[in-house]
């Protein structure tokens, strides 16, 4: 019901309803995300007023390369909702932090672990990583035992300098 | 010449009252706090990006790791959704022991909860006694499972095994005798004037705020929201079960501190009606064969389980190319996990939604204005555990 009337108000923005599992994922293009988002929450008919998640996943191979998912619930209509949404490599996405404050989080760790972008959210830094950090772990070509994991440990004493 | 009148001070990393290696920045106005900036990541160990180089039933031992309190209902959140990618069926049997253990678990929590709580507020003394109930709690699943924190015991297609038979009349004893023990709890708490005077009106959050930050769980429900994962999605044959969910009204530390003690009450309830109810049959899926191992003797006896069970261990299984989100109802809030397959044994991605770290976001929101002795009573209220914020 959702997708369908997503679809009928944004026409054009609506890429793809999938439905797996009982559950509905709506793919629309990332540049509408803010317009979607908020007629989401403010709309009589579905009233998703809970942002619940908020995913960056790395599609290595593919263009465009991320993907960001947004879980929604309705208090009201007690039922869920996945809105996906695509950026490419080196792209930015407008953040929805000023819709929830719940993403102002949510974001920060996507940056953090994926690199990506978010215009206009007020406090765009690391949150889970140091700020002296090189790299985003969470991006498919970041090695698992991280980047200097077969160089010999430099360890250099006091005595010795 | 204007000077500053701010102070800033540093609280934590290393804090008896932050629970763990929480570091809190605030800004004070005399004691007046203007301005507060969490900062977490210490505990950070990157279980999202280990859990990609693992297969499913090994990247169940990292969710034990998330919050260790309550590590069962991890392993059940995980599992629920590898299940539901897979789309197989549990046993009723299976399911009503998850429910158990998982309500013990949460009672144990929620003990672990109001133990350090009153802790941080002077109240020593509910230590002592919620430590003593919380260590029953810890026995009897170390009975069935063979652990006390990490038990990975729930397992994708059921349970690691069946329950010995001294299980269940120690639930019964320990559900029987429990709901005197929490009246006991109250008449150290609930109208003790100190008490109150430390928790009524401070950190409050209404319900729009609440919603607003994405708060779940017993701080969510406190502000009178009666979203329950166990309600609003039942999960694991929870509608078979007559449970009330407890709401607050104003939203501050004493109605979280009340809405977790009723919680305790329920849950022992959903305990009660499990162990009562319990039906006979298998403890996991037997219509999986690639998903669940064979049992012990079988392997023993039979080539061809002996080489299934092999391949479970080494490779794992490879469900189906799709995504799903699945969650429960943990003792902190809505603990989802997002789990896309590309049709390889491993997870593409295992998204984790920690309850902890979402509500720990609102924490600004909510001492902003107080005093800086309040700080704690409002950590403590959220109830965080840092293994599960910083995964």
């Amino acid at each position: 019901m959702a997708g369908n009337l997503l679809k009928e108000t944004f026409p054009d923005a609506v890429q793809k309803i999938e439905d797996f599992r009982g559950e509905t994922s709506v793919t629309v293009d990332a540049g509408k995300i803010r317009e979607i988002m908020a007629f989401l929450k403010e709309s009589e008919k579905l009233c998703y007023d809970l942002l619940l998640d908020l995913a960056g996943v790395d599609f290595n191979d593919c263009t465009p390369r991320f993907m960001i998912a947004y879980m929604l619930h309705s208090t009201k209509f007690n039922n869920k909702l996945r809105i996906k949404t695509t950026v490419a490599e080196g792209a930015s996405l407008d953040t929805v932090s000023d819709i929830w404050l719940a993403a102002n989080w949510m974001e920060r760790e996507v940056f953090d672990m994926l690199g990506i972008i978010f215009n206009k959210h007020p406090n765009l830094i690391r949150i889970l990583l140091t700020d002296d950090f090189v790299g985003h772990p969470l991006r498919k070509d970041f090695p698992v035992k991280g980047r200097d994991f077969d160089k010999p440990v430099q360890v250099c004493l006091e005595e010795e300098q | 010449m204007t000077e500053s009148r701010y102070m800033t001070i540093n609280m934590g990393p290393q804090h008896p009252a932050t629970h763990g290696v929480l570091r809190l920045l605030l800004e004070l106005d005399g004691e007046i706090i203007v301005k507060a900036e969490p900062h977490i990541g210490y505990l950070h160990r990157g279980i999202e990006k280990l859990s990609e180089s693992m297969t499913y039933p090994q990247a169940l031992t990292l969710t034990d790791r998330l919050d260790y309190t309550s590590a069962l209902s991890n392993n059940l959140a995980y599992c629920l959704a590898v299940e539901k990618l897979l789309d197989i069926k549990i046993p009723k049997r299976a399911q009503y022991l998850r429910v158990l253990m998982a309500e013990l678990q949460r009672i144990s929590a929620h003990l672990l909860w109001v133990a350090t709580h009153a802790l941080d507020l002077g109240a020593m003394t509910l230590l002592f006694y919620a430590f003593r109930e919380r260590e029953t709690i810890t026995e009897i699943l170390e009975l069935a499972t063979g652990a006390r924190l990490t038990p990975s015991f729930i397992r994708i297609g059921g349970l690691a095994s069946d329950i010995p038979d001294t299980f269940l009349p120690r639930v019964k004893a320990f559900v029987d005798d429990f709901p005197k023990r929490v009246d006991d709890y109250e008449t150290l708490l609930t109208e003790n004037i100190i008490w109150k005077k430390r928790t009524t009106n401070i950190a409050s959050m209404s319900a729009e705020e609440c919603i607003q930050y994405g708060i779940t769980g017993p701080v969510l429900r406190a502000s009178g929201i009666s979203y329950d994962v166990r309600k609003a999605y039942p999960y694991s044959s929870y509608e078979d079960f007559d449970f009330e969910i407890p709401l607050g009204i104003h939203g501050d530390v004493y109605d979280r501190y009340l809405v977790r003690l009723k919680e305790m009450r329920q849950s022992n309830r959903i305990v009660q009606q499990a162990a009562e109810k319990l039906p006979n049959g298998p403890f996991a899926a037997v219509d999986a064969p690639l998903v669940v191992p064979p049992s012990k003797e079988s392997v023993g006896r039979d080539i061809a389980a002996l080489i299934r069970h092999f391949k479970i261990m080494e490779e794992g299984f490879r469900p189906p190319c799709g995504e799903v989100y699945a969650s429960i109802e943990s003792s902190k809030g809505e603990l989802g996990f997002y789990l896309i397959s590309d049709g390889t044994n491993k997870p593409f991605r295992m998204r984790i939604r920690p309850p902890s770290f979402i509500n720990l976001a609102a924490l600004p929101k909510m001492i902003v204005g107080q005093m800086v002795a309040d700080v704690v009573a409002a950590i403590g209220s959220i109830d965080i555990v840092l293994g599960e914020i910083d995964r």
